[in-house]
Parts: C-alpha cells; sequence; structure tokens
C-alpha cells in the first residue's frame, strides 16, 4: 500500500507541471498582461518597458514559467490588476466555492444514490422509467439553462429563494445554486448506482444472504449497497474537480463571488497571475481527488490488493 | 413488496460496459424479447454465410424504436440544417427593434427576442451552426483520438507510456476553464475556433478509449496467428485490428456529439463560444439570459431545440452501444 501511494504520488508530479504549463502557454498566448495595468488606453512604451522589467515579461517564457513555480512554492502566487494578493482573493474565493461544491456533492451522494437504488431495484417499473427519462432530460439540457430556469421559477416567480446569493454565501442560500452545479452528475450517479445495483442484485452472495434469511434491509445495506458503490465513488471523486471548475457557470448565474468569479473577472481584466493561480490549485485538487478515489478503492473493496 | 426485488431475475440482460449512460432497460427490451433475439449466430443466420457485428448490429438497431426515433431527429436536423429555407421563409437576420420582446404572434409562433428578431427563423437557422460544430468536432475528435490512442495501444512501450501522461494532462484541466483561458483571446467569428478548441482538449477521451480497445483486440488468437503468418504491423492493423476496435470509439463519439453541441452553448453563454453574426443556439441563449424574466420565451424554443438535439445523439450513442455491446447478445 505505501509504494503504492508514494508511486502514484511521483505520477502526479509530471502531470501537475504539464497541465500548468499548459495553462501558462494559453495564457500567455492570451494577450499582453500590461494591457490591463493601464485602464482603457494603451500604455506609454516607457512605462510599458518597465513593468515588463519589473513582472520578468521580457524573459523567455519557459523562465518566466520556472520563477513562477518557483513562487508558487513558497506560497506566493503574485498579485492580481488591483494590486491585491492573488492569495488573499483565494482566501475570500475557495471557501465559497468548496461551500457550493460540498452542496452538489451531498445532492450526488443523498438524491443520486437513493434514485439509482430505488430504480435499481425495480427496473422496468414505471418508477424506473420514469426517474430515466428524467435523468436524460437533465443530461441534455445545459446547465445554464437549468440554472436560469430554476432561478426564474423558484428565485422570480414563486419567491422560494433570493434570485441572488448574498456575499456570505451561506450553506442555505447555496442549496438551490448546489443542486444547479449537481444536476448533471446527479443524473449520471442515478444511472450509474442503477446499473451497478441491477447487475449486483443477481450476483451469488445476493443470492446466499437472500437464502440464509437475512433481512431485506440488510442484504441491500451491507451486501447489495457496498459492493455496488465501488464506481459510483470513483465518479464521484473525479467529479469533484470537475465540480469545482464547472462551478463557474453556475457562479455567474447566481452572482456567487466564488473562484469561478474571480476566474472570470482575472480573464476579463487579462490578469494572467489571477488565471494562472486559481487554474493550478484547481488542477492540484482534480488530481489529489484521483489519487484519494484510488486509495479508497481498497478500503471498499478488499479483493483490490495493492502491493 | 409484493416480491423480493433483488431477486435474481433471469430477464435481465448482463448490462456490462454500459456505464453512466446505460439505456438498455429504458425500452423494457432483453436479450429474449429481443427480435431475432436468442444466441446469436444461431437459427437466424443463413447457412454458409458468416453474419459480421455489423449487419448484426443493423439488423438489431432497425428493429429498435429509440434507434429509429432519434435517428429521425438527427435525420430532420441535417436537413434543416443544409436547406433552413425548407421550414423557414424568413431571414434570421432581418430585425425588427419595434417588436423587441414580443411574444407569439400569427406568422411568427416562436415570438421575437431581444433585438426583435423572429425566435422561430433564428432557431431553425442556429441548427447549422450547432450540426457544424458538433460533427466537425467529433470527426477531428474521433480521428486524433483513435490514430494516436490507437497506435500508442497497438505498439506500446515509450510511446504509449508517453501518451498516457500527456492524456493525464488534459484530463486534468477543467473543460469550461480551458474554454475561457483559450477562446478569449480569439476574436474570429467563425465557428472553427470553437471546433479547434473541442478537439484540443476532446482528443484523449477518444485516445484512451481506442487505446484500451486496441490492446483487447490485439491480443485475440487471429491477430496472433496472423502475426505469426508474417503479416505487416500495417495490415494487421488495417486488416485485423481495427475493424474490431472500432465499435467502442463509434459508441462514444456518438455521445460525444451531443455534449459538444452542448458545450458550445455553454461557451456562447459565458460569452467567449460563437459570436454574432453567427446565428446560433448558443448565441440566441446567450442573448435571451438576462431577459429571462419578462420574456421567457426568448430562451424556451432554443433550449428546447438544443436539449432535443443532444438527447437524440445521446440516445442514438446508447442505441448503438446496446446493438453492438457483444456482452447484451
Amino acid at each position: 500500500m505505501g509504494r503504492y501511494v508514494i508511486r502514484r504520488l511521483l505520477q502526479i508530479i509530471p502531470v501537475f507541471f504539464g497541465a500548468t504549463l499548459l495553462i501558462f502557454l494559453m495564457v500567455n498566448v492570451m494577450g499582453d498582461p500590461i494591457a490591463g495595468l493601464c485602464g482603457d488606453r494603451k500604455c506609454d512604451p516607457a512605462t510599458a518597458a518597465r513593468l515588463r522589467a519589473e513582472f520578468g515579461l521580457d524573459k523567455p517564457v519557459w523562465q518566466q514559467y520556472l520563477t513562477y513555480m518557483g513562487n508558487v512554492f513558497t506560497g506566493d502566487f503574485g498579485t492580481a490588476f488591483n494590486g491585491q494578493k492573488v492569495t488573499e482573493l483565494m482566501a475570500t474565493a475557495f471557501p465559497v466555492t468548496i461551500r457550493l461544491t460540498l452542496v452538489a456533492i451531498a445532492f450526488e451522494i443523498v438524491i443520486g444514490i437513493s434514485l439509482g437504488v430505488v430504480t435499481g431495484l425495480r427496473r422496468g417499473r414505471p418508477v424506473d422509467t420514469g426517474v430515466l427519462l428524467v435523468t436524460l432530460v437533465v443530461i441534455s439540457v445545459p446547465t445554464f439553462v437549468t440554472g436560469l430556469l430554476l432561478q426564474l421559477l423558484l428565485g422570480v416567480k414563486w419567491g422560494v429563494i433570493r434570485p441572488s446569493v448574498s456575499s456570505a454565501a451561506t450553506v442555505d442560500e447555496l442549496l438551490v445554486p448546489g443542486l444547479v452545479l449537481a444536476s448533471v452528475s446527479l443524473a449520471y450517479v442515478t444511472r450509474l448506482t442503477r446499473t451497478s445495483v441491477a447487475e449486483n442484485s443477481r450476483a451469488d452472495y445476493v443470492r446466499t444472504a437472500v437464502a440464509k434469511g437475512l433481512p431485506r434491509r440488510r442484504v441491500i445495506s451491507r451486501h447489495l449497497l457496498r459492493n455496488s458503490l465501488i464506481p459510483v465513488v470513483t465518479f464521484i471523486g473525479t467529479d469533484v474537480g470537475a465540480l469545482m471548475g464547472g462551478a463557474i457557470v453556475t457562479e455567474r448565474i447566481f452572482n456567487i463571488h466564488g473562484v469561478g468569479y474571480q476566474l472570470f473577472q482575472g480573464i476579463l481584466r487579462q490578469s494572467s497571475q489571477t488565471v494562472v493561480g486559481f487554474v493550478t490549485v484547481l488542477v492540484l485538487v482534480f488530481l489529489l481527488a484521483n489519487l484519494l478515489v484510488d486509495l479508497l478503492y481498497a478500503v471498499l473493496d478488499p479483493r483490490i490488493r495493492y502491493a | 413488496m409484493p416480491e423480493p426485488p433483488y431477486e435474481p431475475d433471469a430477464t435481465i440482460p448482463a448490462v456490462g460496459a454500459g456505464g453512466a449512460t446505460d439505456l438498455a432497460m429504458e425500452e423494457g427490451e432483453t436479450p429474449e424479447q429481443r427480435p431475432g433475439g436468442g444466441p446469436r449466430g444461431t437459427g437466424t443466420a443463413e447457412p454458409g454465410r458468416a453474419r459480421s457485428l455489423w449487419s448484426d448490429a443493423w439488423r438489431d438497431l432497425r428493429r429498435n424504436p429509440v434507434f429509429i426515433i432519434s435517428g429521425l431527429v438527427i435525420a430532420f436536423l441535417v436537413v434543416i440544417s443544409l436547406w433552413p429555407s425548407l421550414i423557414a421563409s424568413g431571414n434570421p437576420l432581418h430585425c425588427d427593434l419595434g417588436k423587441a420582446q414580443e411574444g407569439s404572434q400569427p406568422g411568427h409562433p416562436f415570438g421575437f427576442d431581444g433585438q426583435g428578431c423572429d425566435v422561430y427563423t433564428r432557431t431553425v437557422y442556429g441548427a447549422r451552426t450547432s450540426v457544424t460544430v458538433g460533427v466537425c468536432a467529433t470527426l477531428g475528435v474521433a480521428l486524433f483520438g483513435s490514430v494516436l490512442g490507437g497506435l500508442a495501444g497497438f505498439f506500446g512501450g515509450a510511446w504509449d507510456a508517453l501518451l498516457s501522461r500527456i492524456t493525464d494532462v488534459f484530463f486534468g484541466i477543467p473543460v469550461v476553464l480551458g474554454g475561457l483561458v483559450f477562446l478569449s483571446v480569439i476574436t474570429s467569428t467563425t465557428v472553427w475556433p470553437v471546433i479547434g478548441f473541442i478537439v484540443l482538449l476532446g482528443w484523449p477521451q477518444i485516445a484512451r478509449i481506442a487505446r484500451g480497445s486496441v490492446i483487447t483486440a490485439k491480443q485475440n488468437d487471429y491477430v496472433q496467428a496472423a502475426r505469426a503468418l508474417g503479416a505487416s504491423n500495417a495490415r494487421m492493423l488495417l486488416r485485423h485490428v481495427t475493424p474490431n476496435a472500432v465499435a467502442p470509439v463509434i459508441v462514444v463519439a456518438t455521445i460525444a456529439l451531443g455534449t459538444y453541441i452542448s458545450l458550445e452553448a455553454t461557451l456562447s453563454y459565458l460569452g467567449v463560444g460563437l459570436k454574432p453574426p453567427t446565428v446560433s443556439w448558443g448565441i440566441d441563449l446567450s442573448a435571451a439570459s438576462p431577459y429571462v424574466r419578462n420574456a421567457p420565451h426568448m430562451l424556451l424554443w432554443p433550449a428546447g431545440a438544443l436539449a432535443i438535439t443532444v438527447l437524440a445523439f445521446i440516445m442514438l450513442g446508447d442505441a448503438v452501444r446496446d446493438a453492438l455491446d457483444p456482452k447484451l447478445r
């Protein structure tokens, strides 16, 4: 197990540097980072040259990348367009997005898995067909349309929620945005659980459990679910990174000042430090979530052994 | 509870590689009920002439209502993409500000958008852009992904290891984020930057699948036999491996086509996808979103068209998978 963890950690390193380099190059193509610093006017050539030298932008790209990464590992993510430290922006933005992601994952686990188990155990019945149709519709409607419609219906028409989230972004304000963020993954979790439950409900160990007279509840919770949830856990784990990156759309609809909002601002203002910094952290979260999922395998399924 | 639902049920088909978007039970169809069902290759096959996987799949598909419906929807979309004037006589760029945000009227069933353009005409003309983006992006992704992934799987070794790490790198970048960064510089109003971006971030998915299925196919006895008989690498790849490894790629690519159309709309909503004067559902949805409280019809019609299109491609992909997946036989 220990050796496996070390090997996986070592594998993460090249991937991390590759992904951040890719983003770094993309942002560098994004346009002149100095242009955003002089407001709407064009920079004075002398000022531009001085700023360039100050930020090290006159050096080749690979050298900039190395300097940047060196700074990142000492906890310095640079400064945003308005002189704020990027780490300060992160300190305000990440808690909000993490809360939003946690709400979304809670929805995926509670609703997705329950619906999946119910439909998986009642295949071919009306409830199964109905839920499957709903999941298909949810998958095919883009998230931003779902979000706008829910905001319109719940927020404006019926007044159940406030249409936009305050800057405090408490958990109860994030319930509907979290549901919107989770919607597509929720549909996938439902389908995945359903397939997995239906497949395993014909397994020998379930037959044995039934035959030895265990109560139905126990057969489902201890025998069937534990084995059926392995692919679902994988999906939810890899989804953590995708949700945090995809939160940009949801945050825009509900005016949540999280990671997506800061990134959007960074791109609008051509603040490459903000963009690269946030994306670097998101990539890291994504990779670590994947690693965690791989390790969870061994806990959930004792048949899997890591040498 | 009339019967314990977890009781082993012989009529349920084995859903193996089904995964997240398994549709097998939607049709309430089981191998036993499947037309011409039962064990394949017995009974219905004409003697002396073995049916291929493809003709088998085609026989299955022709009788699958999901395939027929989604196929008809897609055929209709393709026709109106090629000749939108068949069902919409107006000009999508002809707008009358005086009618902005007005609802449905005779001759204008879907009403008018924020610029006073006819929503019906724009929705019909928008199909062309979405279908173009979906089809071109899918072709690009499938071509790049299957060639790179397939070669890596076939030859293995250092190239394979390198490719696996490269796909890991691309998987580490969230798609919408990458789109915002990459497309925010581009000022072109054509569809090509969006297609290029989708190909850039989409190919690793197909590459992984192609790699896996080539590795499975090359271990088959007939490939080993070909190798023993002295077949060249090119011949083994083209004659023996490719025909037996291409099915999963086709299935995933079909489903991905729908998601790419949806992705284009999302990018356009964020303001980095397509740009006017291109007529597309994504642009119309983006333009409609600030007015959704006063004029929801501006959002609902293009959104409905988009959802039906995406749904059609996902269901087509599911139907094709059901037909091609030997585990369902």
